[in-house]
């Protein structure tokens, strides 16, 4: 059953479109990152699904019933805010009670409420505590917990884990994710972080200027992006401008490239090829040659920059695969059919 | 943080012209009130150094008392009202484009530089019955025939919270600026209406900056002694009200000295309680 759906959801703060056209239909207990370069609109998309902000056109329905006009307040949505938006003159304890004594929770109600969402998060002996005497990770914790004490029909974070310090941020995501599935709650989590965004969605939805871009697993994403801007983003590719030759045969340069098709009427396109999925070999018995410019050693892999018709391709190959070569010399480079997606957009 | 004493001179120099000017602008006159507070009244003409507490004496009457009284209450009530009006203004403006920032605060600053005298005038006109807002609300149908609204309890107290309003806002502003505006859309999320938020949070969260402003606007207010007059009638008088009647029109000085460091007495001494019942609270 669809949780959310989104439809043609717009925002404009005067000339600027921040969401443009965003449909979306997130599928109940799906754990959803929003996933774009800072600026895009994820922040504004989330604002708009809290009811925070109001649409310029579009609609957002909520298990088929639509909430577009409902006050934030009457949607029963959990936020985690990006500076956390703790609730300075209350203790831990206060902090988590304060959703369940606005809607007029008995005493003996929420305060076991509040023990139950204090051990949810590991947080037992710091109830008393006032939030400004917490470490990071610790206000991370309570501002989870406060949003989860309703048991909110949608949960929304944005870049919870931003202000936290790498290794505290990796065991976050892990914990955040085991949290989501122990709850089955629908979770839609913005991100800049692709790694982070790979770690817990079920569901990568990355943004680029105010659209969505592609909406898929993260594996998906990875493997089949969906155009040059997904490819791009999402860990490093290379983009190579082909083009069809009569038979549809992809040609690179004019080279053709074995295995690789274009659809049929599609005259001119990009090919997307990871680093680790290019071959380096003997000019010999290569489908393109090129000129190695740069050699980056990084102990455990080596990066060759290879540079073939104008276009610089990096392949990444572990340290016994490597060929000897040295910059300035000719290499062969070969681009397995399998790891070569055809970008039409 | 441990700090080295001051050793030379030249540690103490920034130490200095603050305490050069606390000691001209305030304990100096300070003291010469406090002096002149005991010094014989010399009649028809000015005083005599001497020390006589005839001066305290004076107060002891209920007619000093009723006016002190209403002096302090005058001086809350304005407090309060600009604070509760104040807040959710400021609070509003805050969040607030720049530019619509500055075209208010400008205003804003505008209204605080014009001088009692023509804040009384302008409200006692707008008050009167012949050019005043009753005109308006007959018109309106909301009044049978325009009337006066002046002189009166209302009256002195528009007037004055006229006149301390910007100055509230301004004293509120930087600290709604620096609060983080998420916290009442945090508020939102969690279920309550905005009011609601309001209240519970954002109230709260400026507890300390609320009474810093009631005491200082309370202060303001206890200084005003032409809009009473202007706006007000007799019983509506206040002990500035007093202090400036004794001091220029009946030449005593010595009283009014004395009512003036009562009068500084007071609020320092209900300063003092706010904050001693503040800082429990917050020890509690
Ligand atoms: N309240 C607003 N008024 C005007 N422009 C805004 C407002 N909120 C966001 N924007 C603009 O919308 C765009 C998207 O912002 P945002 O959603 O915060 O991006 P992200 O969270 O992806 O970094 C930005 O260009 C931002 O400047
Ligand atoms: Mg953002």
């Amino acid at each position: 059953m669809s949780a959310l759906t989104l439809e043609g959801v717009t925002k404009r703060f005067g000339s600027l479109v921040a969401v443009d056209d965003v449909s979306l239909t997130v599928l109940k207990g799906t754990f959803v990152c929003l996933l774009g370069p800072s600026g895009c609109g994820k922040t504004t998309l989330l604002r708009l699904i809290a009811g925070l902000e109001a649409p310029s056109a579009g609609r957002i329905l909520l298990a088929g019933a639509e909430v577009t006009g409902l006050p934030t307040h009457k949607r029963d949505f959990g936020m985690v805010f990006q500076s956390l938006a703790l609730f300075p003159h209350l203790s831990v304890r206060d902090n988590i009670a304060y959703p369940l004594r606005i809607r007029g929770a008995a005493k003996a109600e929420w305060e076991s409420r509040v023990g139950e969402l204090l051990d949810l998060v590991h947080l037992q002996d710091h109830g008393e505590r006032p939030v400004s005497r917490l470490s990071g990770g610790q206000r991370q914790r309570v501002a989870i917990a406060r949003a989860l004490a309703v048991s909110p029909r949608l949960f929304l974070l944005d870049e919870p884990l931003s202000a936290l310090d790498a290794k505290l941020r990796e065991a976050m995501q892990v914990e955040l994710r085991q949290l989501q599935q122990k709850l089955g709650i629908t979770t839609i989590v913005v991100t800049h972080d692709q790694r982070e965004a790979m770690t817990m969605a079920d569901l990568v939805v990355v943004m680029g200027d105010g659209r969505i871009h592609q909406a898929a697993a993260p594996v998906e994403i990875y493997r089949k992006p969906a155009d040059a801007f997904v490819a791009d983003f999402i860990g490093s590719t290379n983009l190579l401008d082909i083009a069809a030759s009569g038979s549809s045969q992809a040609l690179f340069d004019g080279v053709p490239l074995p295995g690789v098709i274009l659809p049929a009427g599609v005259q001119r396109a990009r090919l997307s090829i990871r680093p680790e999925d290019v071959r380096l070999t003997d000019p010999a018995n290569a489908t393109l040659t090129g000129r190695v410019t740069f050699l980056r050693d990084l102990g455990g892999t080596v990066e060759t920059f290879v540079e073939a018709a104008d276009t610089t391709i990096v392949a990444v190959s572990t340290r016994r695969e490597q060929t000897q070569v040295a910059a300035g010399e000719q290499i062969g480079i070969r681009l397995p059919a399998e790891a070569c997606v055809v970008l039409t957009r | 943080m441990r700090r080295e004493p001051a050793r030379t001179f030249s540690d103490l120099l920034p130490l200095l012209f603050p305490a050069a000017v606390l000691v001209v602008f305030f304990v100096i006159p300070f003291g010469i009130m406090v002096a002149v507070s005991f010094f014989r009244r010399q009649q028809g003409g000015f005083y005599t150094v001497d020390f006589v507490v005839a001066n305290y004496e004076r107060f002891l009457t209920p007619f000093f008392g009723s006016v002190l009284g209403f002096s302090l209450f005058l001086a809350m009530a304005v407090a309060v009202c600009c604070v509760v009006v104040a807040l959710p203004f400021t609070s509003f403006l805050s969040g607030c484009s720049r530019r619509v920032q500055v075209v208010w605060l400008v205003g804003i600053l505008a209204i605080l530089s014009l001088s009692e005298v023509i804040i009384g005038f302008a409200w006692s006109t707008l008050f009167s019955r012949t050019a005043g807002i009753g005109n308006l609300l007959a018109a309106l149908g909301l009044m049978e025939a325009p009337k006066a609204l002046l002189p009166g309890f209302g009256a002195v107290l528009t007037g004055m919270i006229y006149q301390a309003l910007p100055f509230t806002i301004l004293l509120l502003y930087p600290s709604l600026m620096r609060l983080d505006p998420s916290l009442l859309e945090a508020a939102r999320t969690l279920g309550a209406s905005p009011l609601r938020g309001f209240v519970s949070v954002v109230v709260p969260a400026l507890r300390h900056t609320i009474a810093a402003t009631l005491i200082m606007v309370f202060v303001f207010a206890l200084g005003s002694y032409l809009l009473p007059q202007i706006l007000g009638r007799p019983q509506h008088w206040t002990l500035s009200v007093l202090i400036t009647d004794q001091a220029i029109y009946q030449s005593n000085m010595p009283f009014a000295a004395a009512m003036a460091v009562f009068l500084v007495l007071i609020s320092l001494a209900l300063v003092g309680l706010v904050l001693l019942v503040g800082g429990r609270r917050e020890a509690a």
